[in-house]
C-alpha cells in the first residue's frame, strides 16, 4: 500500500499488506497474520525443492539487477564443509528507492521469515543484515523482531525443533552508497574499505570471509514466504502477461506527484496510471516532463515514452530504460532537467569509491562540467565532452557505479538537448551562481 | 624535507574507551563474527557513542584490541561517512539534498536549518556549540522530502516552516 496513503483498489497488496499497523511488528501480531507458516512449511519441503519451487516463481532480484533468485541460491556449493552465510542487502541508498526501509520499519518478521528460508535453502547458519548506518529508527525495530524470534525459536539454535541451526545478525553500515554493491558490501562487513572486489570469484565461490555467500536484496527476501505458502503458479500468475517478470513489487513514487509513497502493482501494470492515478498525479496546472523510472541509475525516459510504458523488466527495457530498484523518480514541467542531472553526477562523484580511475575522474569531471555549464560558462563543445566521458565510464570498471553516472547524462542530452544548448548560448539565465 | 625544531612530539592524552561497559558490549560481538576485524565498524560505532567522535588516538585503540594497524583503522574511518573525525555540536543534523528531495524543495529546507541552527556555513558548529549541520546524499526516504537526521532521530518531511518547532527539541 501506498503508505502514508491508505491501500489504492489497483494495489495487489502482498508484501506491503500490513504497512502502517503497528500490530504487525511483534512476533505475535505476525503469527497471528499468518506469519511463520512459510518456514515450518520449508522445513519440512527440504532444500532442493525450495530452490526449485523459487525458481518456478520466477522471482527475481528487486535490488536492482533483476537476476533469478532461485538460481542465484542454486550457485551455492552442496557439499563443501565450509560455513555458508547469506548477506541481506539492507543498504538502500539509491536515489528514488525507500521500499525496503518500510517493509523493515512496519514488517520486519516478514524479512525475518524470508531469511530464514533462504538461509535453511542455502545451508547457511548465518545471516547479516547490513542495513545503512542512517536508518536509524530501523535498528531497534529489527533487535527488537530478532529478539523476539530467537524466544519463539524461529530463530537460533534448532529452530522449530528441525535441528536447523540460523543464527542473525544485524550489522550497521556507516554511511556510503557503494556499499550496496555486493562485493562492497562483504567487504564492509569484514571492516575493510567498502571496495567492490572484481569477479570472479563471485560471492557464491567466496563470499563472506572467503565462504560462499548468497547476497539479496531486502524485498526480494520479503517476498519468498508468500511464494512458499501460495506456491510458484499463484506468484507467476500475479503478473499481467509477461512471463519473464512475475509478482509484485513495489514501486517508491517520488519527485513531483501529489502522493507520494510505496506502491504495490503486478508486474506489468501502466506506468501511466500508476503516475497519474495511484500516485496522485501532477499538481494541478502541471504537467509531466520526465520520469527517471528504476532509481537514480538508470537512463530517463521522457513523457511519451513513460506514459506508453508497462512497468516489467522487458517493458521498461524497450523503452530504453531499466526497471532497476523500482524508485520512480517523476519530473514534472517545472523541473530543470539540466540542473538535476548535475546533482545526480554531485552524487556518483561523492559516492565513487575512487577505485577505478574511469569512475573516479569520470564522475568528477562530468559534475564539474555541467557545473559550468549551469553556471552559464559552458563551452559548445562541452556536450561532446560529456558524451565522451560517458563512453569512457561505461562498461569499463569494476563495477556499475561509473556506468550509472553517465546513464542520466547520455540520456538527458539525447532527450533534452534544447535545455543543455539554452544554457551553453545564454538564452537560459545561470542557475548557479560562479563563486 | 625540514622539520621545525621548535615542536615537540606531543602525545594526545586519551582515556581509553573499550574499558568496563563499553569492553563487555564490544566483547559480546565476537561470537557473531569469524573475524576479529569484521569489529571494527561495530567498535567504531561505540566509540563514536561514547565520545561523540572518533579522535585519531581512540583509532589506535581500536587498532590495538581488534590487532590491527592505526593507519589501516584510519583508512577504513575515512572512507564511510558517518564517522566524524572532529568534535561536532551537540547536535548534528544531516540534511538530504539529493536530486528526488531537490526536486521538492529541500535546498529551502537545508537553507532554513542553517538560519535557524546558527550555523554560519555547512559543515561547522554553531557558535553556541549547540549544533552541526551537513548535507548528506540520498536518505533513502525519498517520498517524505525532505528526510533529515538529528543525532539519531529521523525525521520525515520537513518543510522550512516545521525547522524552528523541530530544532526547538534540541537545547
Amino acid at each position: 500500500m501506498g503508505y502514508p496513503h491508505p491501500s489504492h483498489p489497483r494495489e495487489t497488496v502482498v508484501l506491503s499488506k500490513h504497512f502502517g499497523d503497528p500490530a504487525a511488528r511483534t512476533f505475535q501480531g505476525w503469527v497471528q497474520r499468518g506469519g511463520y507458516q512459510a518456514i515450518r512449511k520449508a522445513l519440512e519441503m527440504g532444500r532442493e525443492p525450495l530452490i526449485e519451487l523459487v525458481k518456478q516463481s520466477g522471482l527475481r532480484g528487486r535490488g536492482g539487477a533483476g537476476f533469478p533468485t532461485g538460481l542465484k541460491w542454486s550457485f551455492m556449493p552442496k557439499d563443501d564443509g565450509k560455513p555458508h552465510y547469506l548477506v541481506c542487502n539492507a543498504d538502500e541508498s539509491e536515489p528514488g528507492t525507500f521500499k525496503d526501509r518500510e517493509i523493515m520499519r512496519w514488517t520486519p518478521h516478514q524479512l525475518i521469515e524470508g531469511c530464514l528460508i533462504e538461509a535453511f535453502a542455502i545451508r547457511a547458519e548465518r545471516v547479516y543484515i547490513f542495513v545503512r548506518g542512517e536508518f536509524t529508527e530501523i535498528f531497534p525495530i529489527l533487535e527488537a523482531a530478532l529478539q523476539e524470534a530467537y524466544a519463539g525459536n524461529a530463530a537460533g539454535p534448532n529452530i522449530f525443533g528441525s535441528g536447523v541451526n540460523i543464527d542473525i545478525v544485524v550489522h550497521r553500515g556507516a554511511g556510503a552508497y557503494i556499499c550496496g554493491e555486493e562485493t562492497a558490501m562483504l567487504n564492509a562487513l569484514e571492516g575493510k574499505r567498502g571496495n567492490p572486489r572484481i569477479k570472479p570469484p563471485f560471492p557464491a565461490q567466496a563470499g563472506a570471509f572467503g565462504m560462499p555467500t548468497t547476497v539479496n536484496n531486502v524485498e526480494t527476501l520479503a517476498a519468498v514466504p508468500h511464494i512458499v505458502n501460495n506456491g510458484a503458479e499463484w506468484y507467476k500468475g500475479l503478473a499481467l502477461g509477461n512471463p519473464k517478470s512475475t509478482g509484485t513489487k513495489l514501486f517508491s513514487v517520488c519527485g513531483h506527484v501529489q502522493r507520494p509513497g510505496n506502491y504495490e502493482v503486478t508486474m506489468g501494470f501502466p506506468m501511466k496510471d500508476l503516475i497519474h492515478d495511484l500516485a496522485g498525479g501532477m499538481r494541478p496546472g502541471r504537467t509531466l516532463k520526465a520520469v527517471i523510472p528504476g532509481g537514480s541509475s538508470v537512463p530517463i525516459l521522457t513523457a511519451e515514452e513513460a506514459e506508453a510504458c508497462l512497468m516489467d523488466y522487458e517493458s521498461i527495457a524497450e523503452k530504453g530504460s531499466m526497471l532497476g530498484s523500482g524508485g520512480m523518480i517523476v519530473m514534472d514541467d517545472t523541473t530543470d532537467i539540466v540542473k538535476t542531472i548535475w546533482r545526480y553526477t554531485k552524487f556518483y562523484a561523492h559516492e565513487s569509491c575512487a577505485q577505478c580511475t574511469q569512475c573516479r575522474e569520470g564522475t568528477s569531471w562530468t559534475a564539474r562540467v555541467l557545473e559550468r555549464i549551469i553556471m552559464g560558462q559552458g563551452r559548445t563543445s562541452d556536450l561532446d565532452l560529456l558524451l565522451d566521458l560517458s563512453e569512457q565510464m561505461t562498461g569499463k570498471t569494476i563495477c556499475v557505479l561509473s556506468d550509472s553516472c553517465a546513464a542520466p547524462v547520455v540520456s538527458g542530452i539525447r532527450k533534452f538537448r534544447g535545455e543543455f544548448e539554452a544554457y551553453l548560448s545564454g538564452s537560459r539565465a545561470p542557475a548557479l551562481q560562479v563563486v | 624535507m625540514t622539520h621545525s625544531n621548535a615542536s615537540p612530539i606531543e602525545i594526545e592524552a586519551h582515556e581509553p574507551v573499550f574499558v568496563g561497559k563499553t569492553r563487555k558490549q564490544l566483547e559480546a560481538l565476537y561470537p557473531s563474527y569469524p573475524t576479529k576485524q569484521a569489529l571494527l565498524l561495530p567498535a567504531l560505532w561505540l566509540v563514536q557513542e561514547t565520545r561523540g567522535w572518533v579522535s585519531e588516538a581512540s583509532m589506535a585503540e581500536v587498532g590495538e584490541v581488534l590487532g590491527l594497524t592505526p593507519a589501516y583503522v584510519k583508512g577504513v574511518v575515512t572512507f564511510y561517512t558517518m564517522y566524524h573525525t572532529h568534535p561536532v555540536g551537540r547536535h548534528f543534523i544531516q540534511v538530504c539534498t539529493t536530486s528526488p528531495c531537490g526536486l521538492c524543495g529541500a535546498e529551502e529546507t537545508l537553507q532554513a536549518i542553517l538560519r535557524e541552527s546558527g550555523c554560519a556555513e555547512l559543515g561547522t558548529t554553531s557558535p553556541d556549540g549547540r549544533f552541526t549541520v551537513v548535507e548528506v546524499e540520498c536518505l533513502g526516504a525519498c517520498g517524505f522530502a525532505t528526510p533529515i537526521i538529528v543525532n539519531d532521530d529521523f525525521i520525515e518531511s520537513v518543510t522550512p516552516e516545521r525547522v524552528p518547532g523541530i530544532l526547538a527539541r534540541y537545547q
